[in-house]
């Protein structure tokens, strides 16, 4: 155990600190949700990951060939520590860095290595996942979309649901079926998909917060070419298994949860309840120490992830408890929040009388949506008992 | 930046559990429950000979000079394997306070004894009142030419019947914190009288300890007057930890008997194992170790390293195990059945010794508004 920093190391925190505060975005007030697809939204939000990644600052680990820096993750762990103290906006082409990229250094052809991961890192393609289907949530390898191989082609057919992003991505990456005769695990490939070509219908659905975050897509005849396969034909759940812990890595980031914690922390300090500071009514104060513990407990997890996985040690289950801890530990942290506000807590974005924009009652409906997407909660904790422990199926 | 066991705290842990399966199995634990002073020589004696009760103690005092976090990981193990005895008593609270008081003579006089396992020690805190806090210790010291004189009485005073001494928090001055100090009291003199209670955790012997003008040379004194309480909340840092990390092992054992029982046990035809309503019960079970497991190396950790986040991270780590182990080993009773709730099923023993380990130190209601005052919301 050595948790202090070297002082090469310290240099290089101060130097990322005074980078994010000259470069740090101004807060744009009026500013429409990423979520609308606002194109002056999206550039901006891209113009941010581009600076960043000019800076040095995003994918650190990955390859130099392909635009990282092969660095440590100690390095990038001071990154998102300094951005979270900040409180930067997030990356808008987190998709791509943090489950298709890495799923193609691990599967992908150098040609498709070459062709894609530049422009992920400088997010001159932003990606969505094309996973979940109308008939396939939680089972989701009886997905049916169907593809098929004609000459050099794939001709897809089918529907995807529940796609974020998709509004104004450029790809996706999307599991197919391509052997209906064989069990649902073994006919399934990964496909990546332009979503400018011909035949792909994307309709917004607008979520509970009134936002449409994600949406249908429809594929009707679509041609991808057979280069944009990613691993073996019919093995793409394999491919997808390694995509699917990115995601719940993603999904149970704790650098998010700690700046929600600090947020609400920061509410309960501001905000009088009965004539004095949400803070200092015991019952409240119960409830903040309890979220912050959890949220301590999931940053120095995190720690101990990241030294294993320098180690080379796998990761087992550890993703999945990510996920679930990590989400549910996110929405009780915007709970708490709405209940320090009282009446104003439900109050909605436009309304006069709002307090930090409507933010707060936004988290809440939105991380509900995390618990669920990439899994639900019991998925993974089907997941743990029978992968982690061995409990018989 | 590195967040992992040495390959010497790993080895460590495996022979220590190695070593515990073997020498205190549950059958062991139950016989040394029954016996009247719960004090099993032979055990204490060989843990002593494998340096275990001078692991945090220096080289010159006869011990292994490692940190609490090796001790914390010794305590998982015997949390694992509900290890009855004074070690806790011993080589954790008396060590400590020993070892923070800066009182040389008596330092070089027992903390050898202690470290060899020769000497029980233990630490005379709480009092009737139960608080934790400066203003619990009432316990009356009046100075004079010959030293002190204690009156009134100590309450849940560890292994009090089977130890050497004990160090013992009096009040001089009223003054809260700045008037206390801490007294090595040996058992055997006069004016003490100790009286063991009754705890459903038969693996811990807590003890009333009662002082009538018991006469004490200034020799005495482990810490003085506005050094005591400072020394006192140290160790009661440390104790949490430990406590925490025991409670991690226990946890972690009755999540495992759990999953074996539900692998075997069948009903309606199959093994409750494959049923989620239990599956779900076992993933939450991981799910909460697993982080606190984290909490608990972080805690120990930065006692020994990061000396201002030392306070708030022992916090963190009690309330936290407190509440895990209580709800892990509850869980593990109902995934067991109506054969978890009888005394010849070992379940038992791991939910006896969570209550008393949640409560025991500051349970986690405690810790968290301790924590929310020294973080300042």
């Amino acid at each position: 155990m050595n948790l202090s920093f070297t002082a090469d190391q310290e240099t290089f925190r101060k130097q990322v600190r005074s980078w994010i505060k000259t470069n740090l975005p101004k807060k744009d007030t009026g500013a429409q949700p990423l979520e609308s697809g606002d194109p002056k939204r999206v550039r901006e939000m891209k113009d941010w990951q581009r600076k960043l990644h000019q800076a040095g600052y995003v994918a650190m680990g990955w390859p130099k060939e392909y635009g990282g820096r092969a660095a440590d993750v100690v390095e990038q762990t001071i990154v998102n520590e300094e951005l979270v103290l900040a409180r930067a906006p997030g990356l808008i082409g987190m998709m791509g860095i943090l489950m298709v990229g890495p799923t193609l250094i691990q599967h992908g052809t150098v040609e498709q290595k070459h062709r894609h991961l530049p422009k992920i890192l400088t997010a001159e393609e932003i990606w969505c996942q094309g996973y979940s289907e109308p008939g396939s949530g939680s089972d989701l390898a009886s997905l049916k979309t169907r593809a098929e191989l004609v000459g050099d082609e794939f001709i897809v057919n089918g529907q995807k649901v529940w796609t974020s992003n998709a509004q104004y991505a450029d790809w996706m990456f999307c599991l197919v079926r391509t052997d209906p005769t064989a069990p649902k695990h073994k006919g399934i490939s990964y496909l990546l998909v332009d979503m400018k070509s011909p035949g792909i219908t994307v309709r917004p659905l607008v979520q509970m917060t009134g936002d449409a975050g994600f949406n249908e897509v429809f594929f009707d005849n679509v041609r991808v070419p057979r280069r944009n396969l990613v691993g073996e034909l019919n093995l793409g759940w394999l491919v997808a298994n390694s995509t699917l812990a990115h995601e719940r890595n993603m999904l149970g980031s704790t650098t998010r949860t700690q700046q929600m914690f600090n947020g609400l922390l920061r509410l309960a300090q501001t905000r009088q309840r009965y004539g004095r500071p949400a803070a200092d009514d015991l019952v409240m104060r119960q409830r903040l120490a309890d979220l912050m513990i959890r949220v301590e407990a999931m940053k120095y997890h995190a720690f101990r992830q990241l030294t294993d996985s320098i180690r080379g040690r796998p990761p087992g289950i550890g993703a999945s408890v990510n996920k679930l801890v990590s989400t549910e530990l996110n929405h009780d942290i915007a709970a708490a929040a709405l209940e320090i506000m009282g009446s104003y807590g439900t109050l909605a974005r436009k309304s006069n009388h709002v307090v930090d924009r409507g933010t707060w009652p936004i988290e809440f409906m939105f991380t509900l949506g995390l618990v669920i997407g990439g899994g639900t909660s019991q998925i993974q904790k089907n997941i743990i008992s029978e992968r982690g422990l061995g409990m018989p199926r | 930046m590195d967040f992992a066991l040495s390959d010497d705290q790993e080895l460590l842990q495996r022979s220590a559990r190695d070593f515990l399966n073997k020498e205190c199995a549950p059958s062991f634990v139950r016989e040394v429950t029954r016996s009247d002073d719960g004090f099993a020589r032979g055990l204490h004696e060989k843990m002593a000979a494998m340096g275990w009760s001078g692991l945090i103690v220096p080289e010159r005092f006869g011990g292994l000079d490692l940190s609490l976090l090796d001790l914390a990981l010794l305590n998982e193990e015997m949390g694992r394997t509900v290890t009855p005895g004074p070690f806790f008593s011993s080589a954790v609270l008396a060590t400590l306070t020993l070892l923070r008081s800066n009182a040389a003579a008596l330092q070089k006089a027992w903390l050898p004894k202690l470290a060899s396992g020769s000497a029980i020690g233990s630490l005379a805190l709480l009092e009737e009142s139960d608080r934790l806090d400066a203003i619990g210790v009432t316990l009356r010291c009046t100075k004079n030419r010959r030293g002190y004189r204690l009156n009134g009485t100590k309450m849940f005073v560890l292994d009090a019947h089977v130890a050497d001494f004990m160090l013992v928090a009096g009040r001089c001055r009223a003054a809260a914190q700045d008037g206390i100090v801490l007294l090595l009291v040996p058992r055997d003199t006069p004016g003490i009288e100790i009286k063991p209670l009754l705890d459903i955790d038969q693996t811990r012997r807590p003890c009333e300890v009662a002082f009538r003008d018991v006469e004490l040379p200034e020799a005495a004194l482990a810490a003085g007057e506005g050094r005591a309480w400072k020394v006192l909340s140290r160790v009661m840092d440390a104790a949490a930890i430990i406590l925490a990390a025991d409670s991690l092992g226990g946890a972690q054992k009755a999540l495992e008997m759990s999953v074996e029982y539900s692998k075997v046990r069948e009903q309606f035809g199959r093994p409750i194992g494959s049923f989620q309503a239990v599956k779900h019960i076992c993933a939450e079970m991981v799910s909460d170790i697993e982080p606190a497991r984290s909490l608990v190396w972080y805690a120990a950790y930065a006692f020994d390293h990061e000396p201002r986040q030392a306070a708030r991270a022992a916090s963190m780590a009690k309330a936290r195990l407190s509440d895990v182990y209580s709800r892990t080993t509850n869980r593990a009773v109902q995934i067991h059945g109506g054969i978890g709730f009888t005394w010849e099923h070992d379940m038992h023993l791991w939910f006896k010794r969570a209550k008393w380990n949640e409560v025991a130190f500051g349970d986690a209601t405690h810790h968290r508004e301790r924590l929310a005052q020294l973080s300042a919301f």
